[in-house]
C-alpha cells in the first residue's frame, strides 16, 4: 500500500486540487516547484540550522514516569511544546517561508484557528522582516486572546474574520480570498496538513521532522528499537501527520489519531470528522468533511480552538480508509480532565489540542513492554482561561 | 440548437447576462427573479446555487447564499423549483456554482435533472480541469450541457488556449484578481488585458465578468468582448428591494437602456 502523495497530488481517493482558476497560477508554481526547492541542499542546510539555533530543535523525548506508572505501559512525551513560540506550527512555518522567499513573494498570508499558526507564522515573518496579515475568526480571536496580542507584538496585521461561522473554516476562506487578490507578491502559509495539492504533502515534510527525530531518539535513550504506538490529536492533523511520516512504512507501528467529539460523536456539536464525515471538497482538496445531505459544510464544535474545523488532510483520510491509522475521539470534558492531570502528575500544562490525545491514553492497549509515544504538540499557556476560568 | 449557442449566432450587440443566487431574496423568489430579469432585457441567466463555503465570493454574494440557505434552498428544492423554468423564461440559463453540493447529488444525478428542467450549462469554477476531460465532459455532453471555463488576468497564453478549447457555450473572462463584487474600474491594465484576450482570436464567445456594477463599467469591459455578466450589483438591488420586477427593470435600463 502506498500512504504517500502520487503523481497527481492524491492520497488513494483523496487530495487533489479543487480550486477556481483565480488560485491556479500560484498553486500550479507551487505544485511545479515545492519538491525542487525543499530537496535543495541549500534549502535543507538553512531549515535545519533555524530548527536547530532557533526553534531549539531537537525537542526532547521525554520519558513521563508517573503517568507512565499510571497507565501501564512506558511512556513518551515527543515536546513540540517546548519548540520556539510554544508549539509544532513553527516547523511548517520555517518551512514556508524559506520556500516563500525562494519564490520571491514578499507578503505572507495565514489563517489560523487557536493562533498557534498564526504566532508562528507571525514569527517566521519579522525573523524575515516581511509583512504578514493573518485570517482569525471573530470568536477564536476572543477564546484565544493571549496569541491575538502576541502577533501584534510581532507586527503582524490580525485581520478578524466576520463571514460564515467564524472560526477556523471561515478564517481559511478569508485567506484563500486575500490570495486571489494578491496573485503575484503573497504567498499563503496555509497551517495544516490540508488545502489543495502540494499544501498537504509539503507541511507533511515539514512536520515529519518530528517522527524523524522520534526515530533516532528512542533507539539512542531506552531499551526500544521502535515505538509500539504514536498517538496525536487530529483537526486538521499537522502534528499527527508528522510523527506517522516516518513510521508510515513500518507497519509493525500502531498509528493513532486523536478527535475532538466536543460534546459528543452524536450531539451534533462535534469536530470529529473521520468519525462522523462523508467524502467531499473542502478548502481545495477532496476528503472527509463534516456536512449536510445538500453538501453544505457544517459548523463543528470542539472546545479547542485549533480542532474545530469539519475537514481533515486528505492523507488522514487515506490513512483511515486504508486501516494503516486508527482514529478515535474524546470528549472536550475528557480533554479538560486530561490536561490537569498532565499538569499535576507531569508537571506539563499541554495545549487543549493535545489534551484530547493525553485524554484517549486510558483506554490505549499496550504492554509494560510497549512503549508509547504521544505527541505533545504544544504549550497551555493560550487555554489557561479555559482552564481555570475563575483565576 | 442549444440556447446559449443560439443567442451568440443571432444577435450581433453585445450580450448582457446577470447572475442571481437560487432562493433570493426569499425561496420562491428563484423564477419571479429570472423572468423579471428577462422582462428587463437580460439575455442570459447564471443562477447560482447557494453554498456554505464560497471562496471566490465577495461579501455580497456571500451573503446571499447565506440567506438562501437560511431560507432553505438546496438542490433538491431548486430543481423542484425549476420545473416551471421553461414555463417562466426562454433565454439560456445556467447554473452556477461549488462542486462539492453537485458531487454529494450525484453528478450524473444532477445533470440529469438539469436536462430535465431545461437548464442549458454549467459553471463550476472549483472543477479541476483534469478530472472535467477523463469523468464529466461525457457526462455534459450527454445532457447537452454546455460547460463554460474561466480565464483570469493571470492565465498564461498556453492555458488560456487550452480553456477555450474545453469550454462549451462561451468562455468566462474574469476581469480583475479579485473575488467578486469590488467595483471594477476599466483602467489602462484592464483594456491592455482585453484587447490581449481579443487580439487571441479565441474559437469561444468571450463574457467578461466580476465587478461589473454600471453602464460605464459594462460598456468599458465588453469594447473588445462579447458580453458581459452583472452578478453582486443585482444581488445589491435585490437585498433591498421591495418591488422585485419595478428595481430590476430600472436596474437592468441604467445598465444598458432600451433601443
Amino acid at each position: 500500500m502506498v500512504y504517500h502523495v502520487d503523481q497527481r497530488g492524491f492520497f488513494g481517493f483523496f487530495g487533489g486540487s479543487y480550486i477556481p482558476e483565480m488560485l491556479v497560477p500560484n498553486i500550479t508554481e507551487l505544485q511545479s516547484r515545492y519538491l525542487e526547492i525543499i530537496e535543495d541542499a541549500s534549502f535543507q542546510a538553512e531549515f535545519r540550522q533555524l530548527l536547530r539555533d532557533y526553534v531549539g530543535r531537537p525537542t526532547p523525548l521525554y520519558p513521563a514516569r508517573r503517568l507512565s506508572e499510571k497507565l501501564g505501559y512506558p511512556l513518551f512525551l515527543k515536546r513540540e511544546d517546548l519548540n520556539h513560540t510554544g508549539a509544532h506550527k513553527i516547523n511548517n512555518a520555517i518551512g514556508q517561508i524559506l520556500l516563500a522567499q525562494r519564490l520571491g513573494k514578499r507578503r505572507i498570508i495565514a489563517e489560523t484557528g487557536a493562533g498557534q499558526h498564526g504566532v508562528a507564522t507571525a514569527t517566521v515573518c519579522a525573523l524575515m522582516g516581511v509583512e504578514c496579515f493573518v485570517y482569525m475568526g471573530e470568536i477564536d480571536m476572543k477564546r484565544q486572546a493571549p496569541n491575538v496580542r502576541r502577533m501584534q507584538m510581532l507586527g503582524t496585521k490580525v485581520i478578524p474574520v466576520t463571514s460564515g461561522s467564524r472560526v477556523l473554516k471561515d478564517a481559511a476562506n478569508e485567506a484563500m480570498r486575500d490570495w486571489i487578490a494578491h496573485p503575484e507578491d503573497t504567498h499563503y502559509i496555509l497551517g495544516s496538513a490540508v488545502g489543495p495539492h502540494p499544501f498537504p504533502d509539503m507541511v507533511m515534510r515539514f512536520q515529519a521532522v518530528i517522527s524523524e527525530e522520534i526515530k533516532t531518539q528512542l533507539p539512542a535513550q531506552t531499551p526500544y528499537q521502535l515505538p509500539h504506538s504514536i498517538i496525536a490529536c487530529v483537526g486538521g492533523g499537522s502534528n499527527a501527520i508528522g510523527a506517522f511520516a516516518h513510521f508510515l512504512d513500518t507497519p509493525s507501528v500502531v498509528l493513532i489519531g486523536v478527535e475532538a467529539a466536543g460534546k459528543g460523536l452524536d450531539s451534533g456539536e462535534t469536530a470529529a470528522t473521520i468519525a462522523r464525515g462523508r467524502e467531499g471538497v473542502l478548502h481545495g482538496s477532496k476528503t472527509l468533511v463534516m456536512q449536510t445531505e445538500d453538501g453544505q459544510i457544517t459548523e463543528a464544535h470542539s472546545i479547542s480552538a485549533g480542532l474545530d474545523y469539519p475537514g481533515v488532510g486528505p492523507q488522514h483520510a487515506h490513512l483511515a480508509r486504508t486501516g494503516r491509522a486508527t482514529y478515535v475521539s474524546v470528549t472536550d470534558e475528557e480533554a479538560l480532565v486530561a490536561a490537569h492531570e498532565l499538569a499535576r502528575l507531569e508537571g506539563i500544562i499541554p495545549a487543549l489540542e493535545t489534551a484530547h490525545a493525553l485524554a484517549y491514553l486510558p483506554r490505549h492497549q499496550a504492554g509494560p513492554d510497549q512503549p508509547v509515544v504521544l505527541c505533545l504538540s504544544g504549550r497551555g499557556d493560550k487555554d489557561m482561561a479555559t482552564y481555570c476560568p475563575e483565576a | 440548437m442549444n440556447r446559449i449557442e443560439a443567442l451568440f449566432a443571432r444577435t450581433e450587440r453585445k450580450v448582457l447576462s446577470m447572475f442571481t443566487t437560487a432562493g433570493y431574496p426569499a425561496l420562491d423568489d428563484t423564477l419571479r427573479v429570472c423572468r423579471a430579469l428577462q422582462d428587463a432585457g437580460v439575455e442570459m441567466i447564471e443562477l447560482g446555487f447557494p453554498f456554505s463555503d464560497p471562496l471566490a465570493d465577495g461579501p455580497t454574494i456571500q451573503r446571499s447564499n447565506e440567506q438562501a440557505l437560511a431560507n432553505g434552498m438546496s438542490l433538491k428544492v431548486l430543481f423542484g423549483q425549476l420545473k416551471a423554468l421553461r414555463d417562466n423564461v426562454d433565454i439560456p440559463v445556467l447554473l452556477m456554482g461549488y462542486l462539492n453540493p453537485v458531487l454529494q447529488y450525484g453528478v450524473e444525478r444532477f445533470c440529469a435533472a438539469c436536462a430535465e428542467v431545461g437548464i442549458d450549462g454549467l459553471i463550476l469554477p472549483d472543477m479541476p480541469v483534469d478530472e472535467y476531460k477523463e469523468t464529466y465532459q461525457a457526462l455534459f455532453a450527454k445532457y447537452d450541457l454546455r460547460s463554460v471555463f474561466l480565464v483570469t488576468p493571470q492565465t498564461s497564453p498556453e492555458r488560456i488556449r487550452m480553456l477555450d478549447e474545453i469550454t462549451t457555450g462561451f468562455l468566462y473572462v474574469v476581469s480583475v484578481a479579485s473575488v467578486t463584487g469590488n467595483k471594477l474600474a476599466v483602467d489602462d491594465t484592464r483594456k491592455q488585458y482585453f484587447q490581449r484576450i481579443h487580439e487571441m482570436k479565441l474559437k469561444s464567445p468571450t463574457m467578461v465578468g466580476f465587478g461589473i456594477h454600471d453602464r460605464q463599467s459594462f460598456e468599458e469591459s465588453t469594447a473588445m468582448l462579447r458580453g458581459g455578466i452583472i452578478g453582486s450589483a443585482l444581488l445589491k438591488v435585490l437585498e433591498t428591494s421591495k418591488d422585485i420586477e419595478a428595481d430590476v427593470r430600472s436596474f437592468v435600463a441604467d445598465i444598458r437602456p432600451v433601443v
